[in-house]
């Protein structure tokens, strides 16, 4: 048997580098001899047990399975399952430990295996250095990789405040009330990270606010749940994110309308090398609410029968592509023929064009009399007698949002005519603890990256003409999600 | 119970600093906090069980007792037996592992104890900082390249 053990000093906090190494699928970005890494049959690449089959840049061919991984502990074993290359009972842990003096990390990285005789020098040599010294030269590499918007990362270091553009609103009302601002933002303190924006998402949220009925501000503030960008600095205590680091967030208090924010960094996370800001900008709040609405709020199954309100919107054809994916029969409301061909395009089998406000009628025919197991519902008040109609026996009525009026008071009895339940959830708990943001995010990333959510980003403007932004989609005009370009 | 954890890169090799660090008696050579020691009743500094009494250069004096010792891991585990900071089932471990890029060193050193909870984040910080992190500097003094 042989061993072999090497550990090095990285540059950048545990938490960090966990958060690459955790996933068993990142050595295809960082590890300067893999050519190429899948996991085998879609499970999620934390998932103990997961097998990533991957080929090396010399050709050869490994099978590899992740044992244990401690969170907790920064741990993670692995083995080979089957290679090109003659190793037998190859098994390996990476165990993370931080320096606290200096907030760097060491990495100890050790296997033991069995090699043809006569040739353990060779293996021992190709292991220990090809690939653990060879993994960390590429993943310190990776970790100072320049970035596009700051061209590289020692670049961007400003300690005082920065001024920047953004859009306000300046007292509560229409569209009209949304105008340009010079903003400032403050440098970093403890827990903060300063952001240059390169894409911000529009949702129907920011209107709620704009018009007050949300109290999430109070003029002139800057609006805006959602953005991506760079990370210029960050304040003391911040380690799971470094200047140059591409990121995402959806968030509460509202202010991502602007070219630079300063927000808590709990709230941010490290964006896939292959999600594009515009993508993240887009996805953070509205798929991050589709993954919480389908798999934590109901968890939905194959089989379900689900109703999707505004079905060609932000939220609408997410949730319909998603749902189809899981295996459910998804019913959704539209209120035009253009809206509702492009809700069928994202996997909806039946659109119900409800212009009258009536759809429970059609929704039983669609069903064969059934309902609706579950009714995603962002309509609120003017749908409700409709929904409790459409409900199928024991079905759950969603109510996420309230874009055509507030709900008003239920009587519990209404639900115990068919034992219904109503559901009203807002994304903002569910991505409360850190851990738990950190799941839906990844999620929602892996669920674009595997095809069950498709974006449809049709609608950019400047960020100066949010405005226009708020009145196309409180107008109805829009389809898909909509980008402020700053 | 209560965990303090401070850890460090020292710029030589396990080997060099574990020889400078084994000797349980060796106190007052390598911290800065120490002025003199001695082990009781006369015994080897290498032999579990052996006592090792100190007099910190602020006057308190420390009684603490080696429970383990492997040059094979480069660590070694004592107690507190008598100390004035008002700390009891004190266990602590200093370990050091070979850093194998660039001949360095991993130290680590912690320790787990109880004491009232009104005093847990000045012992945190005055053990942590005031003790484990001094020793770590003091290393890196000694071993600078």
């Amino acid at each position: 048997m042989i061993k072999v053990v090497r550990s090095a000093v990285i540059d950048a906090p545990i938490e960090r580098v966990w958060s690459v190494l955790r996933d068993f699928n990142s050595h295809t970005a960082w590890h300067p001899v893999v050519a190429e890494s899948h996991i085998e049959r879609d499970e999620p690449s934390d998932q103990v047990g997961c097998v990533r089959n991957f080929t090396l840049r010399d050709g050869h061919q490994i099978r590899e399975q992740l044992l244990t991984l401690s969170d907790r502990d920064h741990v993670s074993t692995y083995c080979i399952l089957d290679a090109t290359l003659p190793m037998r009972r190859y098994v390996a842990t990476v165990t993370l430990k931080p320096v606290t003096d200096g907030n760097r990390t060491f990495w100890h990285w050790e296997s033991t295996f069995d090699v043809p005789r006569g040739r353990e020098r060779e293996f021992a040599d190709l292991v220990g250095n090809g690939v653990y010294e060879g993994g960390f030269a590429g993943f310190r590499a990776y970790l100072r990789r320049p970035t596009v918007a700051t061209g590289g990362r020692a670049a961007a270091r400003p300690a005082h405040a920065m001024s920047t553009h953004g859009v306000v609103v300046s007292r509560f009302g229409g569209p009209e009330v949304l105008v340009s601002a010079e903003l400032t933002a403050p440098a970093p303190g403890r827990g903060d990270v300063r952001v240059r924006h390169t894409a911000i998402g529009v949702n129907y949220i920011d209107i709620y606010v704009r018009r007050g009925e949300y109290r999430m501000l109070e003029p002139p503030a800057v609006p805006g749940m959602e953005a991506a960008g760079i990370v210029l600095d960050v304040g003391e205590g911040v380690a799971h994110l470094l200047p140059g680091d591409r990121v995402g967030y959806a968030c509460t208090p509202p202010g991502a309308y602007c070219g630079v924010r300063t927000l808590a960094a709990d709230a941010v996370v490290a964006l896939p090398d292959d999600i594009d800001d515009e993508s993240a900008a887009a996805l953070m709040l509205k798929g991050m609410t589709a993954e919480y609405l389908l798999h934590r709020t109901h968890r939905l199954r194959a089989g379900e029968t689900v109703l999707v309100h505004a079905a060609a919107g932000g939220v609408g054809l997410l949730l319909c592509c998603w749902a189809k994916a899981i295996g459910a029969r998804v019913v959704g409301t539209v209120g035009s023929d253009d809206k509702a061909r492009l809700a069928r395009e994202h996997g909806a089998d039946a659109v119900i064009v409800a212009t009258g406000g009536r759809f429970a009628d059609a929704v039983r025919d669609a069903t064969g009399g059934h309902g609706a197991d579950v009714i995603y519902d962002g309509l609120g008040a003017p749908a409700r007698d409709e929904n409790l109609a459409a409900l199928a026996m024991c079905g759950h009525w969603v109510a996420y949002g309230q874009a055509g009026g507030a709900h008003g008071a239920l009587d519990p009895g209404v639900l115990a005519e068919r034992s219904l339940t109503l559901s009203r959830p807002v994304l903002f708990h569910y991505t409360a603890e850190r851990a738990q943001l950190e799941a839906i995010a990844r999620n929602t990333f892996d669920a674009l990256r595997r095809g069950f959510l498709r974006l449809s980003i049709r609608h950019r403007y400047a960020l100066a003409a949010a405005a226009d932004a708020h009145r196309e989609l409180e107008a109805r005009r829009t389809t898909g999600q909509l980008v402020l370009m700053p | 119970m209560i965990k303090v954890y401070t850890s460090s890169v020292i710029d030589a090799s396990a080997e060099a600093v574990w020889a400078h660090v084994r000797d349980f008696n060796r106190l007052p050579q390598w911290t800065p906090f120490v002025a003199d020691s001695r082990i009781e009743g006369g015994q080897p500094a290498d032999k579990i069980g052996c006592v090792r009494n100190f007099r910190l250069k602020d006057g308190g004096v420390i009684r603490e007792q080696l429970l383990a010792l492997s040059d094979y891991d480069f660590q070694c585990t004592y107690s507190i037996l008598e100390s004035p900071m008002g700390v009891a089932n004190y266990v602590a471990t200093l370990k050091l592992t070979p850093v194998t890029d660039g001949t360095r060193t991993f130290a680590e050193w912690w320790a787990e104890f109880d004491c009232a909870p009104e005093r847990e984040g000045e012992l945190a910080q005055q053990i942590g900082q005031g003790v484990f992190q001094a020793g770590f500097d003091a290393l890196k003094a000694a071993f600078r390249r």
